[in-house]
């Protein structure tokens, strides 16, 4: 019988082993641990309930618009036309709900399904007209916000008392807003991992012809994709609209959602040419920009100071995902080591 | 069927499988009869008879180029036909796709892998398949499954759940063969399993293709391994230049016998010999005990003036040796001396700037950047690595291409507009701008037409003549015979031999294949 047994891995092998979402984990707990201890410094409590909510808050926005990038990303597309779209449903939904509970309703099924119809034009865009994704939802950024500023000057349209209670309501330390945004996180993990759409998202991202010639139909799983990375920059905007209470038509491109969110897709761990990641890494590269930014709050930091440290933490987190890369080609004689490479490069 | 390409050349009888079946006594699962194909006018295959048995191993052997793989990718539905009947259980079939190969009980595994490094071994083998229960995935049936599928084929120490990435190229080959039979294959086609397995991970391979047959699965097996062959298959087809030479029980053949099917070509008076006065002088290169992780043991002298060949099959370390010696992937092991002295290049930039050059394998991807200029192309080694002096190779590199006869419009032409030759006469000019004491030469002439192909032998030769080492890589064997002055041979990473200028194609190919001792394994 044929036994393919491998030697057990050196220390420096098993430490390289840990796997990208390790490593994100690893470094959320050291920022909350680090932060903690600054927050301290100042004279504060980081675990006070108005910290962690005002902490946890932050993470919901960005958390929405993260994990739709991330199925996005990982089909090997991208998504920069985010920002527009959750401003655009926010100035949309503000427009109809005009303060009435009963218009809400109405109010949530538009701006979703204008959502879902622009993430159908771009996954359509860049599935079947091959265009990549960069340039598609650039180009289809534009023309939203082209289209918002022609129709929207200034705030519009408000939200009722019943729907802003999205936005102000809390279950113990925890915002209601972020518990719908890990619900969400939830489905997406299980259509990642539990559906033949998920799977396909996975092998389109990673080579689209091994795809092709297993049968895949590739345009599937990237129109999904898209569609539901559109519907969920539509919750962000809703969300915002819930805490403004008036629809903002530049609120999306004022937080940067969508470098921000690419950001922490990458710091998460999802390899920006698709194929690889998840959205565990995604929600916790979240966290540790939420939990950043809070620290350097309290702390008084410099705005200027502020970007460069998270400029600082994305560059360093891909440094050390890009050491981990592999060589296509197995090596037949020998098999360096982390360590044997590291010393190999130093000398 | 028509018979207008049959009269052009007549090589020994075809003796057809029919008359082969002495013994034969297990049923013919497939049946192919006459299958032509060609591609842009150029006839790859014609007239090829095939029978696969259930229970047999059919070994497929051949040149490269001779239509080994176009024969497979006939039968695997990548390709279709021109002309000929495929017959599976004795009703004809016409496949489109490779899915619908697959559906009929035919999968084939390729010579690249098709598997997707970051996702599971089970993953990989259900793709597009994967089992659902309730409308979602059901992983655990799809683990089940996998592990039963290893199991049946007789592995252990692989595991479902692993990622493809982890595994080793043999281990890799083994989900290969399990995607396959996992389609309820009872024909199973492969296109040089062992050509990326060292010789020790091969066994593995025997066990599963001899479980295989057990269950009465019959295969499709080419390879360049002439051993693996003898040791595997009940009946050997040879294919040479797009026709089938012979088809008979192995019983009925040997090395010797093989060889000569597959090679029996005459050689012409193609080759240019040497320029006259070319004398071998100082060693340029010499490595004593070079290696890395892909090459060993590598002792190697090569002198100025002389042009030495490197042969050996598809993954025996040859394109690997070059990268190391330019410092792609760099020696590890042992010394390597330029003109005398140390020197180890860690860098391509330190290579070229201690005279080497590297014409590589593939002149699209690593030899050019297409979208450029010729100029562009043929200045880039110079620009880069010797600024200084850019001015003068801008001089000199319009004289260059017209002694190359590079036939273009104007040097500000893209190179991707070029022909193949001309795009690797461009090639050569840039490396040339550089003024290399040694030239590394990797399928120098691969895909290009007759005219360039001796315009860039006789290049070689001048090179010679002034002095430049050069080594050369070639799949093709009566280039490496024809234009060499010493031969090395290579095979799984290490030099299995050196054959002086004017050996036969049957000695290299013994060499390359280790045809010639076979040691029990």
């Amino acid at each position: 019988m044929s036994d393919i047994t491998a030697p057990p891995p050196a220390l420096s092998k098993r430490l390289g082993g840990l796997t990208a979402t390790g490593i994100v984990l690893i470094v959320l707990v050291l920022a909350v641990v680090l932060g903690s201890v600054l927050t301290a410094v100042e004279g504060r409590n980081f675990f006070s309930t108005g910290n962690l909510r005002d902490i946890l808050a932050a993470t919901s926005v960005l958390g929405f618009i993260a994990i739709g990038q991330t199925l996005v990303i990982l089909g090997g597309s991208l998504d920069l036309s985010v920002p527009f779209v959750a401003s655009l449903t926010g100035v949309v939904a503000a427009g109809i709900m005009a303060g009435e509970t009963g218009n809400v309703a109405p109010a949530l099924l538009a701006a979703v399904g204008l959502a879902a119809a622009i993430g159908f034009v771009n996954g359509v865009v860049v599935s079947l007209l091959h265009v990549h994704g960069f340039i598609a939802t650039l180009g289809m950024g534009l023309i939203i916000s082209g289209y918002i500023a022609s129709n929207y000057q200034g705030n519009t349209g408000s939200a009722p008392r019943s729907f802003r209670l999205i936005g102000i309501s809390f279950i113990g330390p925890i915002p209601v807003s972020t518990l719908i945004m890990l619900g969400c996180a939830l489905l997406a993990i299980l259509l990642l991992r539990r559906t033949r759409t998920g799977h396909h998202l996975y092998a389109v991202g990673g080579n689209p012809e091994v795809a092709r010639l297993s049968g895949v139909r590739t345009s599937v799983p990237i129109i999904t994709a898209h569609v539901l990375c559109s519907v969920l920059a539509a919750f962000a905007g809703l969300l915002l609209l819930a805490r403004l209470s008036v629809g903002n038509p530049t609120i999306g491109s004022q937080g940067q959602y969508d470098l921000m969110s690419i950001a922490a897709v990458v710091l998460g761990g999802t390899l920006l040419a698709g194929g690889k990641g998840n959205i565990t890494g995604t929600i916790a590269g979240v966290a540790i920009f939420a939990v950043m930014d809070n620290v350097m709050a309290v702390m008084e930091v410099a705005p200027f100071l502020r970007d460069v440290v998270r400029g600082a933490v994305i560059v360093a987190a891909v440094a050390v995902y890009a050491r981990r890369s592999i060589d296509r080609r197995p090596a037949r004689f020998e098999r360096p080591g982390v360590l044997d490479a590291a010393l190999q490069e130093a000398r | 069927m028509g018979d207008a390409c049959h009269s052009d050349r007549v090589p020994q009888p075809v003796q057809s499988p029919s008359d082969a079946r002495h013994a034969e006594d297990s049923p013919v699962l497939l049946r192919a009869r006459g299958l032509t194909k060609s591609f842009v006018g150029h006839t790859v295959l014609r007239d090829t008879d095939i029978d696969l048995r259930a229970g047999h191993v059919h070994g497929l052997v051949g040149e490269n180029g001779a239509g080994k793989s176009t024969l497979m990718k006939i039968l695997a539905g990548v390709h279709t036909a021109d002309r000929g009947v495929v017959e599976l259980d004795g009703s004809p079939v016409v496949f489109h796709h490779p899915l619908q190969a697959q559906q009929a009980g035919i999968s084939t595994v390729f010579q690249e892998f098709n598997l997707l490094p970051e996702r599971t071994v089970a993953e990989n083998v259900w793709l597009g398949r994967e089992p659902r229960r309730r409308g979602l995935v059901d992983v655990d049936r799809m683990q089940r499954d996998t592990q039963a599928l290893l199991d049946e084929l007789g592995v252990t120490g692989l595991r479902p759940q692993q990622r493809v990435r982890t595994l080793s190229v043999a281990e890799q080959q083994v989900v290969e063969i399990a995607k396959a039979v996992s389609f309820d294959a009872r024909i199973i086609a492969m296109d040089e399993p062992t050509a990326a397995l060292a010789d020790h991970e091969v066994g593995l391979l025997y066990d599963i293709i001899q479980r295989l047959t057990g269950r009465g699965v019959a295969i499709l097996y080419v390879s360049h391994r002439l051993k693996e062959i003898f040791d595997l298959c009940e009946t050997i087809t040879v294919l040479k230049d797009g026709r089938q030479v012979a088809s008979r029980p192995a019983a009925e053949l040997n090395d010797a016998e093989l060889v000569r099917l597959m090679v029996g070509r005459e050689m012409s008076a193609f080759f240019p010999g040497p320029v006259a006065g070319t004398e071998p002088g100082q060693p340029r290169l010499e490595l004593r005990g070079a290696g890395n992780g892909y090459v060993d043991g590598i002792d190697v002298t090569l002198r100025g003036g002389e042009i030495v060949g490197i042969a050996g099959l598809q993954g025996s370390g040859r394109s690997e040796l070059m990268e190391a010696i330019f410092g792609v992937r760099p020696f590890t092991r042992g010394t390597m001396l330029i003109d005398g002295s140390p020197l180890r290049p860690r860098s391509p930039r330190a290579a070229v700037r201690a005279g080497l050059a590297l014409v590589t394998e593939d002149r699209k991807a690593t030899g050019l950047a297409l979208n450029q200029s010729i100029l562009d192309n043929a200045l880039g080694p110079v620009r880069a690595v010797f600024p200084r002096r850019t001015g003068r190779a801008r001089r000199e590199v319009p004289g260059l291409l017209t002694n190359l006869e590079v036939a273009a419009r104007a040097l500000d032409q893209e190179v991707q507009f070029l022909s193949g030759g001309n795009q690797q006469k461009v090639v050569l000019a840039r490396w040339l701008a550089t003024d290399p004491r040694v030239v590394l030469m990797d399928e120098p002439t691969r895909g290009i037409d007759v005219g360039a192909k001796h315009a860039i032998y006789q290049l070689m030769r001048v090179l010679a003549s002034e002095g430049v080492a050069v080594l050369m890589v070639s799949s093709e064997l009566p280039e490496v015979i024809g234009m060499s002055d010493r031969i090395l041979v290579m095979r799984d990473g290490v030099l299995a031999g050196e054959l002086p200028s004017g050996s036969t194609e049957e000695a290299v190919l013994h060499l390359a294949t280790g045809a010639a001792h076979q040691e029990a394994r």
